[in-house]
């Protein structure tokens, strides 16, 4: 069942409501009225003390389909309804293997050992109290864009792209931390491992370690329990699964610990039978998300096309849009500042002549690369590689203004 | 914390008159934290590798394993490891490089320490952490059985886990991208 037709403001929009606003509504639409709002006091401050959006406002994330074990699934952040590229906490999207652990900080501990010099437990006290640093990172699910077989033309955004989300993580270097333990030279990989049902491990070369951050922060408040409250590794641009929520271990060892997220899991079956292992880097990427499968367009006329774009290996350096289904591109704009390992908004302004339109964009990272097809990532890893899923992604307007992925 | 400073202060202290100050320096340099020693932090310790390393003692046979698996695994898993609502454990050997590719334990898993390692960490999924160190090498045991594996009399332990031969052990590569070509 495809979803109801949504406008392009909110869920409850003026365009969709009694007050409509467009062109072809506005003359039947008589005088402005002085509304009740205006003519009576507002609610007081603290009402609640920890604000929440406008009533107004539905905005929810959600699985893609009916999980069997809630406790091991997935939510996608609504990116049809965001703007920008911070991620509100309450949307960030949700993965868990098994379920969200309610940890009291005054008993958690960091573990650090293995082949280290001072093995040391620390409470959440004591690395608060360690130097810290804030950065602005996307986090993306290597499982984002279940694109490889089959899509599904009433899938949203959300749906489509929704394993992503964008945050400002503060807490303490990895480095700080390894240089307070004495890394010994013998040691090349590290193993993390979550507090959570799951006990989520996975290894990690030294040399992926770059920009990692033990993050006891997200925009501004500690992490919700979602993102692995009391503290999370946080490792940028990698496969979102890496950073381990409600890190409770790291140990130093010489070699890869094989922990099933790395075997049975987040590994790509190639079409030869074998499967490529340890693929961290979440490579350049793009997605229009405005206007995107579900959208409703009211008439033709002037309308904004909006996206976000972003790379594990670095800046975004352009990101073009076609309307015409790729038979020709223009170069959109980036909103400033241009992150690296960010998400980046893109903007092109667009005249909707009424007729059907197939909306895509592509991104080009600091390093060159360019986001491929999906013809040319089929070709080169076949259709069963589940992760890492990165290809062109289109929007097909029809004439009516409804909007859809076509495949 | 004026109790734990003071608990610190002894610690070095003690550390300094019985092993001289460079060795023995149980903190770093922004003094934060305790020192981790191996009895307290055992039982949080409890990563297995492929080599064997971090197995603990104990045993379990095949036999053993049909009946911890009954009781704690089938009525998610499906009674022989398939056909239930979570994770097909058995079966799917030789479709790896097909269309439809079955993963399993016995098809795609390179490592038997790695059941040990996730069954003793996540399962069974409704009481993690629950089963006795014998109780998942009789599991373990049980799932490479029916995947074909090992042999109905087999009993697995720390020196025979980490021997028992997966049949995708070569079937890893690196990372190999970048592999797209720019159009
Ligand atoms: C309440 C349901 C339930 C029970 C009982 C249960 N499991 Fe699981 N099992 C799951 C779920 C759900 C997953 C997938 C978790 C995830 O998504 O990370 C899983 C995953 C697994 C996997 C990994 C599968 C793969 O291919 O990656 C193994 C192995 C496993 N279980 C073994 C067991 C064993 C052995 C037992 C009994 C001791 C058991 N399970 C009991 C629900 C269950």
């Amino acid at each position: 069942m495809p979803p109801s037709p949504v406008p392009l403001f909110g869920r409850r929009s003026f365009l969709a409501g009694a007050l409509g606003v467009s062109g072809g509504a506005l003359a039947a639409e008589g005088p402005l009225q002085v509304p009740v709002w205006s003519r009576e006091q507002g609610r007081g401050v603290a009402s609640p003390g920890y604000g929440v959006p406008s009533s107004f406002e539905r905005l929810a994330r959600k699985p893609r389909t009916v999980p069997a074990f809630p406790g091991a699934a997935s939510t996608s952040t609504p990116h049809q309804h965001l703007h920008g590229t911070i991620t509100p906490n309450g949307l960030h999207f949700e993965r868990h293997h098994g379920g969200v652990p309610a940890i009291d900080p005054g008993q958690h501990r960091l573990v650090v050992h293995g082949l280290v010099a001072r093995p040391l437990i620390l409470t959440m006290d004591d690395l608060v109290r360690f130097p810290s640093v804030s950065r602005l990172h996307f986090l993306e699910c290597s499982g984002n864009t279940p694109a490889w077989q089959t899509t599904n033309p009433a899938w949203t955004v959300q749906d489509t792209h929704g394993l992503l989300s964008c945050a400002e993580w503060t807490g303490v270097e990895l480095a700080t931390l390894l240089d307070e333990v004495g890394v010994k030279p013998e040691a090349s990989w590290l193993l993390a491992e979550g507090a959570d049902a799951a006990a989520m491990t996975r290894s990690l070369p030294l040399s992926a370690l770059d920009g990692a951050i033990l993050a006891y922060a997200q925009n501004g408040e500690a992490l919700r329990p979602e993102q692995g409250y009391p503290l999370r590794l946080f490792l940028p641009g990698l496969e979102g699964n890496l950073s381990i929520k409600w890190l409770r271990r790291i140990k130093l060892g010489d070699r890869p610990f094989q922990t099933r997220e790395e075997t049975s899991k987040y590994t790509d079956l190639m079409p030869d039978g074998t499967a490529r292992q340890f693929t961290f880097t979440m490579e350049a990427k793009s997605v229009v998300t405005t206007p995107s499968g579900g959208h409703q367009l009211k008439e033709p006329g002037a309308y904004e096309i909006s996206g976000l774009a972003w790379s594990g290996r670095g800046r975004i350096t352009g990101v073009e849009v076609s309307v015409d289904g790729g038979a020709s591109w223009r170069p959109a704009v980036l909103q400033e500042p241009v992150l690296s390992r960010c998400l980046t908004r893109f903007r092109l302004p667009w005249r909707w002549d009424g007729g059907p339109a197939l909306i895509q964009s592509r991104a080009t990272d600091e390093t060159g690369y360019r986001q491929p097809t999906r013809e040319a990532l089929v070709a080169a890893r076949g259709t069963n590689s589940i992760y890492h899923y990165n290809g062109v992604y289109g929007w097909q307007v029809a004439a009516g203004g409804s909007v859809r992925h076509v495949a | 914390m004026w109790r734990e400073t003071v608990s610190r202060a002894a610690i070095l202290a003690v550390c300094l008159i019985f092993a001289g100050p460079a060795s023995a320096d149980p903190l770093g340099p922004h003094r934060l934290g305790r020192p981790a020693t191996p009895d307290a932090i055992a039982a949080w310790d409890i990563d297995v590798r492929p080599d064997g390393a971090g197995l603990p003692p104990g045993h379990g046979s095949v036999a053993e394993g049909r009946t911890v698996f009954a009781a704690r695994c089938a009525a998610c898993h499906g009674e022989a490891g398939q056909g239930g609502a979570a994770d097909r454990l058995v079966g799917g050997q030789g479709t790896l490089a097909s269309a439809k590719p079955v993963r399993t334990v016995g098809s795609f898993w390179p490592y038997a320490t790695t059941l040990f390692d996730y069954v003793r960490r996540a399962m069974p999924f409704d009481a993690p952490q629950s089963l006795s160190d014998s109780e998942v090498y009789a599991v373990s045991a049980y799932l490479l059985h029916l995947n074909g594996i090992v042999p109905a009399d087999a009993v697995l332990d720390a020196a025979r886990l980490p021997a028992v031969a997966m049949p995708n052990r070569a079937g890893f590569v690196p990372d190999a991208r970048p592999d797209m070509t720019t159009p």
